[in-house]
């Protein structure tokens, strides 16, 4: 789970993080009275959407006056802002974060990630602040320095300074900087964080060591014990189709083509949405049903990957082992009868009580298309979809 | 000889008295896997599926010899109960649970390096459907009447697309050695390289196939591995290739953030590393099939 870069910041600061003096604004007249709140005679208005990359996109804009705060909050609020991590739709932008602008001497990038190699986690920084690490990796990956902490006694202060005099941060604030990269490690390890990044980190002028941005992501797996940190999640930067899963219980991603696909298991859903492509067609998403695949869910599947408009054929494909065909096949079952599904049906049962789920759904009298192996069931559903579009445009011809 | 367990291997189920885990021991022993007892604190004295209860992993290994355990607790206790089986003695762990903290997971990892190579737990999972050697025994939540008895090893990241290939391989009348699933998460107990180096010295297992799926390092290190320490012959399918970038396709591992974690870089370096790659999932049966006709 992402959070916003104030909600980032909120969270360091209690951990002994610095950062600048900001405030948080609903609409344009409020980032102003912020602003003046906030006093000083500069400010950064910054759009808080869950993606990197606002600088180039516009999101971020330096003010000398209110007048000016709210003239830029003016074009902010409301705009779909598309950076290079958001996708072609955007993200909606529906808070602005107001912040004291300060004397940026230098810019350190600082990230904290979960390292699959080590199995640990990673701190990542490099003295080419201001740069996205990619950049940073391709460009300067010498500039690249890396720790990994033991997880049995934690990130310890030698490591801290090692990374400070790397960065040759000055002597004076070596201390500083430990406080620093101590407090985003308690931050990343208390509140189950799988990213801390803070890019840049700067010293400033006056010798003082903020964070000038912050981005947090969170291990959904732990959220059952960070209450706090599951309300800070904020819907409208969601794909709405995805949070409506989310809710549900099931794994969502939307894509573009037009089959949708009800799967158990993520590696099976994968290769599935593989092999529609194989045979011709597109998937239209990406949906994992889990292990306990009740008829109740499976109907929720189907009313789902259903509000897909683009949807004009579905493959559902299910190998049993944690869950049985027959409650799959009675979910089908149930699912078509319940939700009014007019797009062909494929459905695919191995595994665990498969005769006893064919049976079902052959006893249903319902029109469901079956095949027994994946490739079959893939063509069937490719096919099905093409046939459909056939028939359609031929009684449109008619009509 | 198969890997990690066999007919005789005692086992336990942590977790046995849920729903899910009274279903599929009931399903393990109708396999023939010798389950010996099972484990839930304050459920100590009750009998599930004919096998006694325990309170403690400890107790039930003192009591029945456990040497293999098979974890089905829910994800807030997991990382504890594998724990208790590393501190107990237990040779083989296998962890089902899905949805177990990342962190949860370091801090299991690290527990389990505290004792010495020789006494240390072997851990596969979690977020996996387990570990089955046809014809002998099955630990995990794999349907047993998909896998014939054979020379196919199988490693997994994925329960279901696991199953896919048994299936494919048995309607060719090939059958599997030991089949056994890594799991889905970003932090596993064992991963590819770890399993391969098993199946290399297993006399039972000929042929070796890895079903691999975007995101993480460990089919890239196994590929390195697999050039220079492994001689049988290595089928590879990665699934994904229509997954889009920075997103979780459902494991929490699955997901493209680096360099050389996307399915078509995953086949590129595997194919570079000698390992027959099937282009699709409807072939990895074909595949082997193919490579085994080689082979012989």
């Amino acid at each position: 789970m992402d959070i916003h870069e104030y909600q980032a910041k909120e969270i360091l600061t209690n951990f002994g993080v610095d950062v600048p003096p900001g405030a948080l604004a609903y609409s344009p007249e409020q980032a102003a009275y912020r602003a003046r709140e906030l006093g000083g005679d500069r400010w950064v208005v910054k759009a808080q959407i869950h993606a990197g990359g606002r600088g180039k996109a516009g999101g971020v804009k330096v003010c000398d006056s209110d007048s000016e705060i709210q003239s830029t909050c003016e074009e902010l609020f409301g705009r779909k802002m598309v950076t290079h991590q958001t996708g072609p739709e955007g993200k909606g932008v529906y808070r602005v974060y107001v912040e004291g602008a300060v004397p940026i001497e230098r810019e350190i990038y600082l990230g904290f990630v979960l390292d699959r190699t080590s199995q640990r986690v990673m701190i990542v920084a490099s003295a080419e602040g201001g740069m996205e690490i990619e950049e940073i990796s391709a460009e300067k990956p010498d500039s690249i320095v890396r720790a990994t902490v033991e997880p049995a006694v934690g990130l310890r202060d030698f490591q801290c300074r090692q990374i400070a005099f790397k960065l040759g941060i000055p002597p004076a604030q070596t201390q500083n900087m430990v406080r620093t990269l101590q407090g985003c490690y308690r931050a990343f390890r208390e509140h189950d964080a799988t990213m801390v990044e803070i890019n840049p980190l700067v010293v400033t002028s006056d010798n003082r060591i903020l964070a000038l941005d912050a981005k947090m992501t969170f291990d959904d797996n732990a959220l059952f014990r960070h209450p706090q940190i599951s309300e800070l999640r904020d819907k409208s930067q969601e794909d709405p189709r995805e949070s409506r899963a989310a809710d549900r219980g099931l794994s969502y991603v939307g894509l573009d083509g037009n089959i949708g696909c009800i799967v158990n298991g993520a590696g099976l859903a994968m290769a599935t949405m593989d092999t529609i492509k194989l045979a011709g067609g597109e998937p239209a998403n990406f949906l994992d049903i889990g292990g306990g695949a009740t008829p109740e869910r499976v109907a929720k599947a189907f009313r789902l990957v259903l509000s897909d408009s683009n949807v004009q054929a579905v493959l559902v494909n299910i190998f049993a082992g944690i869950n049985r065909c027959d409650w799959v096949a009675e979910g089908v079952v149930q699912a078509l009868k319940e939700v009014q599904v007019d797009v062909p049906v494929v459905v695919r049962l191995a595994g665990t009580n498969v005769e006893e789920g064919q049976k079902i759904l052959a006893n249903s009298g319902l029109p469901v298309i079956r095949a027994s192996t994946l490739m079959e069931a893939a063509e069937r559903s490719v096919g099905a979809w093409k046939n459909d579009i056939t028939q359609t445009n031929r009684m449109r011809a008619v009509t | 000889m198969s890997i990690f367990i066999d007919r005789d291997t005692p086992v336990i189920v942590q977790g046995i008295t849920g729903k899910m885990a009274r279903f599929h021991t009931a399903d393990m022993i109708a396999y023939g896997t010798n389950v010996v007892g099972g484990v839930v604190p304050g459920k100590g004295g009750e009998t599930v599926e004919g096998v006694p209860v325990f309170d403690t992993v400890e107790e039930a290994v003192e009591a029945t010899g456990a040497e293999a355990s098979l974890v089905f607790v829910p994800p807030p206790f997991a990382a504890d109960s594998i724990m208790e089986a590393a501190d107990a003695g237990i040779r083989y762990c296998v962890c089902i649970t899905d949805g177990i903290p990342a962190q949860d997971m370091i801090r299991v990892k690290r527990y389990m390096y505290r004792y010495p190579k020789e006494k240390r737990m072997v851990l596969t999972g979690p977020n996996c459907a387990g570990t089955i050697s046809p014809g002998k025994a099955l630990l995990g939540i794999m349907p047993g009447h998909i896998y014939l008895q054979g020379n196919v090893g199988i490693i997994g990241r994925s329960g279901t697309l696991g199953y896919e290939a048994a299936a494919q391989l048995q309607e060719r009348g090939i059958g599997v050695s030991t089949s056994v699933g890594i799991g889905g998460d970003p932090i596993n107990g064992s991963s590819f390289l770890d399993i391969l180096r098993q199946f290399e010295e297993d006399d039972d297992t000929h042929v070796i196939c890895m079903i691999g799926e975007i995101g993480g390092p460990q089919e890239a290190e196994a590929a390195a591995y697999i050039r220079d320490n492994v001689t049988k012959p290595v089928v590879a399918y990665v699934a994904g290739l229509t997954a889009p970038k920075g997103r979780t396709m459902g494991h929490a591992g699955a997901i493209i953030s680096a360099f050389g974690e996307s399915a078509s870089e995953k086949v590129e370096i595997l194919n570079a590393a000698g390992v027959t790659v099937a282009e699709n999932p409807a072939v990895i049966g074909e595949t082997i099939a193919r490579v085994m006709g080689k082979a012989a």
